[in-house]
């Protein structure tokens, strides 16, 4: 089957990174249109260096276009995104929303895509929901979890003036992910930034409170040892440098943890380069996650497309 | 714009014994013990108490240490104790949010101290302009400010005032600065503020130097500066307010505290509640010579014992790794490393 199309909407450094990313590692989609709103943008010159059609007449030359894109990446801003939104749903066209504007419901590909019935407009959730929503699954998927909690350490030179700006945002969101796609009770979000050099790679660390049972050597602590591996596994798949740091640390139920147990899981997302340097794998960890959303959409329309055509 | 202050005080002294000193309690203190220490720093004329977790607002956690008691309930108690004094509170963006600050402002809290890193100072942008926006008195926190020059401290500093921060704290998280690394940092932030908001300085006692370095903060310009009774705080603890207040009349800088007030506060209200006092032992030398903020003392203890590598070594590779205040996961990380060399 041919190849999906896709515009990508914003030439800052995630749509540049985005950009790469699907041209070197998209199964089912390619790139066609890149959208800014400056015509002196590097974004844009690279991508028509690139022989990509590139307009920085914003979203509104693109849904003027006669050909349009199967997918749009939005990777401007909320508020931006909450302005083109209806537009883009309008045309008909799958949204791909890397803000935090979270228009549509959050999405992390490994966990919940095959859940969301509507995915005309999916949100990406922040760098760290997409490193750490997977793993508290996992957690959860074994025990109930009353209280999930991660530590996201970015280097500065990958904090970008959005995510400087809406810190709380950041924050907030990533927390109610871990309720929403994590699925336990309570989250919360910490974010770090760290200026050393060279810079860190992105680091996130894991902390789930669980039954005491469960803190204790088991069966119970086996499977849940498992399921991270397997979540660690299933990101592993299309961002190559995520890695669990260590073992999960058990540690057994404590008095101020309210007689709960706790583990802890330490990653590391070094990202793959394509674009942005190594370090900057929060940045990675997001245009990663959105490509292989986009890929397993496309599966998932023609899927539905054969299964119309059968009927 | 500067912060209103009583022009007959030549500086002004703020007591952080509620929020420093949760670090060294492991952020225990019950309300009990707010009630007494606020009613004793009131009647010695302290004009800004700070009660918070450690961590600030929203520091109760896995990663930090959960409160025995929540922290409004703490904050609530001390604005009902107080009589003249104003309540605190610190937020590092990251960890709190606007929405707790708006809590705190409506329990009563009418100072807020916004904390970052020293090279991360436009994080807080956001809350700087909420607080002012609330009517809050407005503090900011450049934590480790050992880290940079005073060149770039002062530009950081710009960015806070220009954000409506009324007074930039020069805060040496590690107890890593020595005298002239303060006088240079002061005098840097003085010069490049100018009438557009005050200097503050936040010492540690990590090498010893908390009272001797705050002398030279004031004589640098100085116009605010942090203790905490009997020391009580992170690493080796904080300056002691006592001591600051009896040095400073010593040297004839006018604070308008009672310091024989201050000193029976000292003696007979938290030193008979300390679990653990503040003292420069290996470890905590080590966070003042590698430069490691001093709330991580305890957990690289915890570390220490769990992992079997000394807490010193644990604290010396984390100054080496460069992590930062809010980074206490990485404590396990380091230590795990080590313990697996061994």
């Amino acid at each position: 089957m041919a190849k999906k199309t896709a515009a990508i909407v914003g030439s800052g450094n995630i749509g540049s990174d985005l950009m790469f990313k699907i041209m070197r590692r998209s199964t089912n989609v390619e790139v066609k249109y890149m959208i800014g709103v400056d015509p002196a943008s590097d974004g844009l010159a690279r991508a028509a260096r690139l022989g990509i059609t590139t307009s920085a007449e914003g979203v509104d030359w693109l849904l003027a276009q006669e050909e349009l894109p199967d997918f749009v990446f939005e990777c401007t801003s909320a508020k931006a995104h909450e302005a083109n939104a209806p537009k883009y749903k309008a045309a008909g066209i799958h949204a791909i929303d890397l803000t935090p504007a979270a228009v549509g419901p959050y999405l992390a590909p490994v966990v919940n895509l095959d859940s969301l019935t509507d995915t005309m407009n999916v949100n990406m959730i922040t760098c760290a929901g997409q490193a750490t929503t997977p793993i508290v699954a996992a957690v959860s998927s074994v025990v109930p979890v009353e209280y999930a909690e991660i530590v996201a350490s970015i280097a500065s030179k990958s904090a970008g003036p959005g995510t400087r700006a809406n810190v709380d945002e950041f924050t907030e969101t990533t927390a109610k992910a871990l309720e929403v796609v994590g699925g336990v009770k309570r989250g919360k979000a910490i974010i770090i930034i760290n200026p050393v050099e060279p810079p860190m790679m992105m680091r996130n660390t894991i902390y789930a409170m669980i039954p005491a049972e469960a803190a204790v050597a088991g069966e119970t602590q086996d499977k849940i040892r498992a399921a991270i591996d397997k979540a660690a596994a299933d990101i592993r798949d299309y961002v190559p440098g995520y890695e669990l740091r260590m073992e999960p640390q058990f540690e057994e139920a404590r008095e101020d943890w309210g007689g709960f147990g706790r583990v802890g899981i330490w990653v590391q997302v070094a990202g793959a380069a394509d674009y942005l340097p190594e370090y900057a794998g929060n940045l990675d960890i997001i245009t990663a996650a959105a490509t292989r959303t986009a890929d397993l959409l496309s599966d998932k329309i023609d899927a539905a497309r054969t299964a119309a055509s059968v009927n | 714009m500067t912060a209103p202050m009583d022009t007959t005080f030549d500086i002004r002294l703020t007591d952080t014994t509620l929020r420093d000193g949760s670090h060294a309690m492991s952020h225990k203190f019950t309300e009990e013990h707010v009630r007494s220490v606020v009613r004793a720093l009131d009647d010695s004329r302290v004009e800004v108490i700070e009660v918070t977790h450690g961590d600030g607002l929203g520091g109760s956690s896995f990663n930090y240490g959960f409160s025995l008691t929540p922290e409004l309930d703490l904050i609530k108690a001390a604005v009902d104790e107080a009589k003249q004094a104003k309540i605190a509170v610190l937020m590092l963006p990251g960890l709190g949010t606007i929405h707790d600050l708006n809590q705190a402002h409506e329990v009563g809290a009418s100072v807020a101290r916004i904390a970052t890193h020293c090279t991360e100072a436009d994080v807080s942008i956001q809350h700087f302009q909420h607080a002012r926006k609330l009517g809050m008195e407005t503090v900011g926190f450049l934590m480790l400010s050992h880290r940079v020059s005073p060149e770039e401290l002062a530009k950081q500093a710009r960015i806070m005032a220009d954000a409506g921060c009324q007074c930039v704290y020069v805060v040496d998280s590690a107890g890593a600065l020595i005298l002239d690394d303060v006088s240079d940092r002061v005098s840097a932030l003085v010069s490049e503020l100018g009438n557009d908001a005050q200097v503050g300085f936040h010492g540690h006692q990590n090498m010893s130097f908390g009272v001797a370095n705050s002398v030279f903060a004031v004589r640098a310009g100085a116009k605010q500066i942090d203790g905490t009774l009997m020391a009580l705080g992170a690493g080796a603890g904080n300056s002691p307010t006592e001591v600051l207040a009896a040095a400073f009349d010593r040297l004839d800088i006018k604070t308008g505290v009672d310091i024989q007030g201050l000193m029976g506060a000292a003696e007979d209200i938290v030193k008979p509640f300390i679990t653990r006092m503040p003292v420069m032992d290996r470890a905590s030398i080590m966070q003042g010579y590698a430069g490691v903020y001093s709330s991580f003392l305890i957990h690289a203890e915890r570390a220490a014992e769990r992992y079997g590598v000394p807490a010193y070594k644990i604290l010396e590779e984390v100054g080496k790794a460069g992590y930062v205040g809010g980074q206490e996961d990485m404590i396990v990380d380091v230590a795990v490393q080590l313990a697996a060399a061994k």
